[in-house]
Order: C-alpha cells, then sequence, then structure tokens
C-alpha cells in the first residue's frame, strides 16, 4: 500500500528487502536511530507479509489437493499403461495400452458402461423430479416448516452402508416388506435381488431414497429467490398454480436445475457403495449375472478381488473420460438452449 | 445475476429468505390439506426405513424371513446390539470413525476457512486461474485417485492405519470454494484494510477478524464435512480391513459375511447410524441451512 513511499523514505531498507533476505534482519539499518531501525524493520516485515499471506493461506489446501488428488490422477494414468498386480506390486511392466484394448473386448466393461447408463438414468430422473415437486411444495406457507425440511433430509444423514443393508432386507424375495406390500395390490412378488429391472431398480430406490431430500432443498433455495412480482403478473394474466409453476418457477431454476443435473451425473458415474452392498456376498460383481455391476464396482472387482490394479486404473480413466463426454454434452446442450431462448 | 445478489444478501439475515419465499408466494401460497397429506407421505418415505431399521433390530432372524414382516418391536434388541457390537467390532469402528472424521472435520474447515478467504478478499497472482482450478477439479471422481494412493501407503507400510483413510481428505475443493463464496459477502473489506492501517499482521487478521466473521459458515462446513467423512465408503473399504475398520467398513463386513442374521445388521446399521441421527436432531436446522445456503452459490 505505502510501499513506494517507505522506499523512498529508507532507502537501505529498501536494497535489504531484496530476495534472498531473511524478513527479520535488521542488520543493515545498524547505523540508524533506534525508531528508524523498528520502523524499517516492520516496514518490510508489513511488506513480505502482504505478499506471503495469500500464498501461505492457499498453500495447504493445494499442496495436499495436489498430492492426494491430483498427482494421483496422473500416476492412475501412468499405472493404467502397465501391468500391475496386487500380488506384486514392486513388480511393474510396461504394457502399453493392453488394458484399455482388454477393456474395449471385455463384455464385463460394456456391460458395466451399460448398466452405469441406466442405473443413472432411472436413478437420476425420477429423483430429481420429485425433488423439485417436493421443493415446491415445501415453498408454500407451511406451519412446521423447518421440521419438514430436517424430516426430508434425514436420508442424507444415513450412510450408504446402514441404508443400503435395510434396503436389502425390505427387498428380499421371501418375507420381505416390498414384495409384501405389493401382494396388497395384486403384483406378483418381484425377485429384486436377481432380475435384470428389478435389481437396478431396487439399487436405484437407494440412491433415490438418500438424495431426493438434499436436491429438494437445493430447488427450495433457489425458488425462494425468484421475485414475487413474477407470480403476481402471472397471476393478472391469469395463470393458474400449475401454469404458474410451469412458466414461472421452472424456467427461473434452469441454471440450478442443470447444477443438480451435473452433480447426479457425476454421482450416477461413480455408483459404487449401493450396488456393491446390496449384492452382499456376491457384491464386487454385481450379483450372479453382473445385472448390475456398475463402473465403479468393475473397478474395485478388478483390482482388489481379482488383483490387476493395472487394469483397475485403465477403468478409472475410462470413468473419467466418461465424465468428460458428458460435461461437453452438456455444455453443447447449455448453449443450444440459450441460444434457443 | 441481481436476483442472486438479492437472495444472498437477504440470506445473510437468516429469515429474510423465508420472507421473499413468502411474498413469492404471497397470493396463492398457503398450504392446503393436500400440500400436507403430500408432504407427510414423502415423510413417511423419509422415516420408514429408519423407524423399521429399529423394529427389525429388536426382532429375530427368523422372524425377519416370515411373510408378513413386523410392524412392532420385540424384545431382542439389546442382545442383537450386543451380538453387532461384538461382530463387527464396532467399539473400535465407531473410535476409528469419530478419529477420521472428527480430524478430518478440522482440518478441512480450518484450511478451507484460510484459502476461501485469500480467495475471497486478498489480492494475488494467479488467484483467478487457481480459484478457477479449485472449482473445475470438483469434477474428478475420487477413483482416480484409489490406486496409486493404495500403492503408496503401500510402500510405506501404511496400510491398515488410520491416517492413511484421514490423509487424502483433509482438504476439500468443495469446502474452499463454500468459504469463498461465504466470505465475500460476509466480510466487509474495510475491516481487513482499518486492521492492516492499524498495522495487524495477517495472522492477526485471520484470527481477531476472519474466523469471527466466517464462524457460521465454518460451523455448516464442519457438520456438512463430518456427514461426509463419516459415510465415506470408497478408500476406508479398499485401505483399510475388518481388524481396524471404520464403521462403514465394519457395517460392510456384517453384511457380507456368509451366515447373516439380518436382525444383528440391522442392529449393526441401526448402531452405525445413531451417532449422526443424534448430530442431526441436534444441528438438522443449520445443516439445512447450510446445504441452502451452499446451494445456489454452487
Amino acid at each position: 500500500m505505502s510501499s513506494p513511499k517507505q522506499a523512498l523514505a529508507h532507502p537501505a531498507s529498501s536494497a535489504e528487502a531484496a530476495p534472498g533476505t531473511p524478513p527479520g534482519a535488521a542488520g543493515g539499518a545498524r547505523g540508524r536511530g533506534a525508531p528508524a531501525d523498528a520502523d524499517s524493520w516492520r516496514g518490510r516485515f508489513y511488506r513480505w507479509d502482504t505478499k506471503a499471506a495469500p500464498y501461505a493461506f492457499v498453500a495447504p489446501f493445494f499442496v495436499l489437493f495436489g498430492a492426494f488428488s491430483l498427482i494421483p490422477l496422473l500416476y492412475t494414468a501412468w499405472y493404467s499403461l502397465h501391468n500391475v498386480q496386487l500380488s506384486s506390486l514392486d513388480h511393474q511392466t510396461w504394457a502399453g495400452l493392453d488394458n484399455y484394448r482388454n477393456l474395449l473386448s471385455s463384455d464385463f466393461f460394456w456391460n458395466a458402461l451399460k448398466n452405469t447408463f441406466s442405473i443413472g438414468l432411472i436413478s437420476t430422473v425420477p429423483q430429481l423430479l420429485a425433488a423439485l415437486g417436493l421443493a415446491h411444495l415445501l415453498n408454500y406457507k407451511l406451519r412446521g416448516s423447518t421440521m419438514w425440511r430436517v424430516v426430508m433430509l434425514t436420508p442424507y444423514a444415513t450412510s450408504v452402508a446402514a441404508a443400503t443393508l435395510v434396503f436389502t432386507l425390505l427387498y428380499s424375495w421371501d418375507g420381505g416388506m416390498v414384495n409384501w406390500v405389493l401382494h396388497f395390490f395384486g403384483v406378483e412378488p418381484v425377485n429384486w435381488r436377481e432380475s435384470d429391472w428389478g435389481s437396478q431398480f431396487a439399487v436405484s430406490s437407494i440412491v433415490i431414497w438418500r438424495w431426493t431430500g438434499y436436491n429438494a432443498l437445493i430447488y427450495l433455495a433457489a425458488m425462494q429467490a425468484i421475485p414475487a412480482d413474477l407470480y403476481e403478473s402471472a397471476a393478472i394474466d391469469g395463470a393458474n398454480r400449475w401454469q404458474q409453476f410451469r412458466h414461472v418457477t421452472v424456467p427461473q431454476l434452469r441454471p440450478t436445475i442443470l447444477f443438480t443435473v451435473v452433480v447426479s451425473t457425476i454421482g450416477a458415474t461413480q455408483l459404487f457403495g449401493e450396488p456393491l452392498l446390496f449384492g452382499g456376498v456376491s457384491g464386487s460383481k454385481g450379483g450372479s449375472e453382473h445385472q448390475y455391476q456398475t463402473l465403479g464396482l468393475y473397478m474395485y472387482d478388478q483390482g482388489w478381488i481379482i488383483g490387476n490394479l493395472g487394469k483397475a486404473s485403465a477403468i478409472a480413466w475410462s470413468m473419467f473420460l466418461l465424465l468428460l463426454i458428458i460435461a461437453a454434452v452438456n455444455l453443447l446442450l447449455t448453449r443450444r438452449l440459450r441460444k434457443s431462448q | 445475476m441481481s436476483q442472486l445478489s438479492i437472495s444472498r444478501a437477504g440470506r445473510r439475515e437468516g429469515k429474510a429468505p423465508r420472507q421473499r419465499g413468502r411474498m413469492g408466494a404471497g397470493k396463492q401460497l398457503h398450504a392446503g390439506p393436500v400440500t400436507y397429506l403430500v408432504l407427510a407421505v414423502f415423510a413417511l418415505v423419509s422415516l420408514a426405513p429408519l423407524v423399521w431399521t429399529a423394529i427389525a433390530a429388536s426382532r429375530t432372524d427368523r422372524r425377519l424371513a416370515q411373510t408378513p414382516p413386523p410392524l412392532w418391536f420385540g424384545g431382542n434388541l439389546f442382545r442383537n446390539l450386543e451380538a453387532a457390537w461384538d461382530q463387527a467390532g464396532l467399539g473400535t469402528a465407531m473410535l476409528n470413525s469419530v478419529i477420521v472424521a472428527g480430524t478430518i472435520t478440522v482440518s478441512t474447515v480450518l484450511f478451507s476457512t484460510l484459502a476461501g478467504f485469500a480467495f475471497a478478499k486478498l489480492r494475488f497472482r494467479f488467484s483467478g486461474v487457481l480459484l478457477l482450478l479449485t472449482v473445475g477439479t470438483m469434477m474428478i471422481p475420487p477413483q482416480l485417485a484409489v490406486v496409486p494412493l493404495y500403492l503408496w501407503m503401500s510402500n510405506l507400510g501404511w496400510s491398515n492405519q488410520l491416517q492413511t483413510v484421514i490423509l487424502p481428505s483433509l482438504v476439500t475443493a468443495f469446502g474452499t470454494f463454500f468459504m469463498r463464496q461465504y466470505l465475500v459477502q460476509a466480510l466487509p473489506t474495510e475491516l481487513i484494510e482499518a486492521a492492516r492501517v492499524d498495522g495487524a499482521s495477517s495472522l492477526r487478521i485471520v484470527w481477531h477478524v476472519v474466523f469471527p466473521a466466517a464462524r457460521p459458515a465454518m460451523a455448516v462446513l464442519g457438520l456438512l464435512t463430518f456427514v461426509f467423512a463419516w459415510n465415506d465408503f470408497l478408500w476406508p473399504i479398499i485401505a483399510l480391513t475388518q481388524q481396524n475398520p471404520t464403521v462403514q467398513v465394519a457395517l460392510n463386513s456384517l453384511g457380507t459375511g456368509y451366515v447373516p442374521d439380518q436382525a444383528v445388521i440391522m442392529a449393526g446399521a441401526l448402531l452405525g447410524t445413531l451417532p449422526l441421527l443424534i448430530a442431526f436432531l441436534l444441528f438438522g436446522k443449520q445443516i439445512v441451512g447450510g446445504i441452502m445456503q451452499g446451494a445456489i452459490k454452487g
């Protein structure tokens, strides 16, 4: 702030502030009077402090984040080009693109990719639609509004492990709560563990249960930011509640909806805990027929059950590429939407 | 844009946004009986699995396998809780989870506040690029770090030790961004400048100006981080074994046992969730507020 002035007043001190001089070294100012000495030391410390402090404050974050997230990211790419076995970790040999070639010719990889997509779709779409409706209701003038919000968020506080264990039991073939309730509606019991769609739906329902309330709160926050006069003028134009919701609320929420779509898509791509625990003993296989083996599970299975860490790295990078593609598609769609408006 | 800033300014006072909501609702949005009915159904769906966990945990395995499933409590709760506690080593697991989640929370809140403050209020070279990098990395899936981390930790002889789980989670990009967004609004720049003029060092400013201003957001970030760390699954399950588990790893081993006793598993699930549910009862309002606050900004 006042550094140029100080430099003029104390030429000696500014020379000392050259790089390499420790900030506390007061040696050169000895010839001067005591007050000036203190002053220049302070001035230098002050300048050094204002310059260095921002870096010192962001450094822990970047050092830790770099060491445990960014550098591993690159190493994963490196390992994906190697043959790395869990049984002999120190013995790594160059494999080139073998791991990737292996993946592309593996039915299980394509199966996992397909499952990740289908489970992602049947968990994300209903979840976000329900959240939108729920947020709309929570936005009414309610008695005990905080209580309702807290209750809707409770599943979020439940861990994947606990939630999945409970749902697994609810979905069991005989004696399970879900089939028992269905039988009152005259529906034949569904084999939630073995059937293709049944099991995928069961896994998705755990995701939906845990995250709907969370997304509803995000929508609610955005709804409360919509200016009142928009609704008033819509009401004057004769729009009923549904029309107001469709033509005022939803368009105003578009950025937030996009945000939740992106976040949920990322979450769906990484789906792991729910299918792992839902499968019990054969968890990492995603059921007897791999019917709900996601990419996340496939990576865990190849890496830590079968023990091929090189291949697991290749799967991890495929997941990343998939995310990048999704992000790019998203960006394109957003641009389109904006242009068409 | 202007909408956002209005809502942000309002949110700081806490009450204002709700009023806006009402105004937005204004003429029509008094909830009717249908609204309450639908909300009650949602609430039931949210809570029923948890309540039923408690019911199932109080029964026997054999009773759980029968139709119809039990709808009310039995007398076996304490036997099952004890069995789950012993079989899954939940004592160790709870202690481990408290240590892991506690350390991660303290460190995340501290470093997020420091970095968030720097990004919000201090000028330095590359700050824009670095912030962009921070936000961008929120998209990187944790799976991408897992293989090298596992190899490094094995090389250090750290597999199955708590620091293995703690180290990679000490900071989050989300936390940094969250604090930055909060401090941009909540911390008047003049206050920092005044402290500077008075000759306060940066550390003094952090201690006497930034921390007090950031306290509400630190509390919320702390709660969110604790929930996240307590529930984290992927990395702990790779890094730890049943000998030294966190709660999630212990629950996983209960669930994948070869002769599972469902009632005991439910007792374990109940125990593993209980600490968070209690925290939720106590701080639910703050957690809700925090998520809503982080929402638009995110």
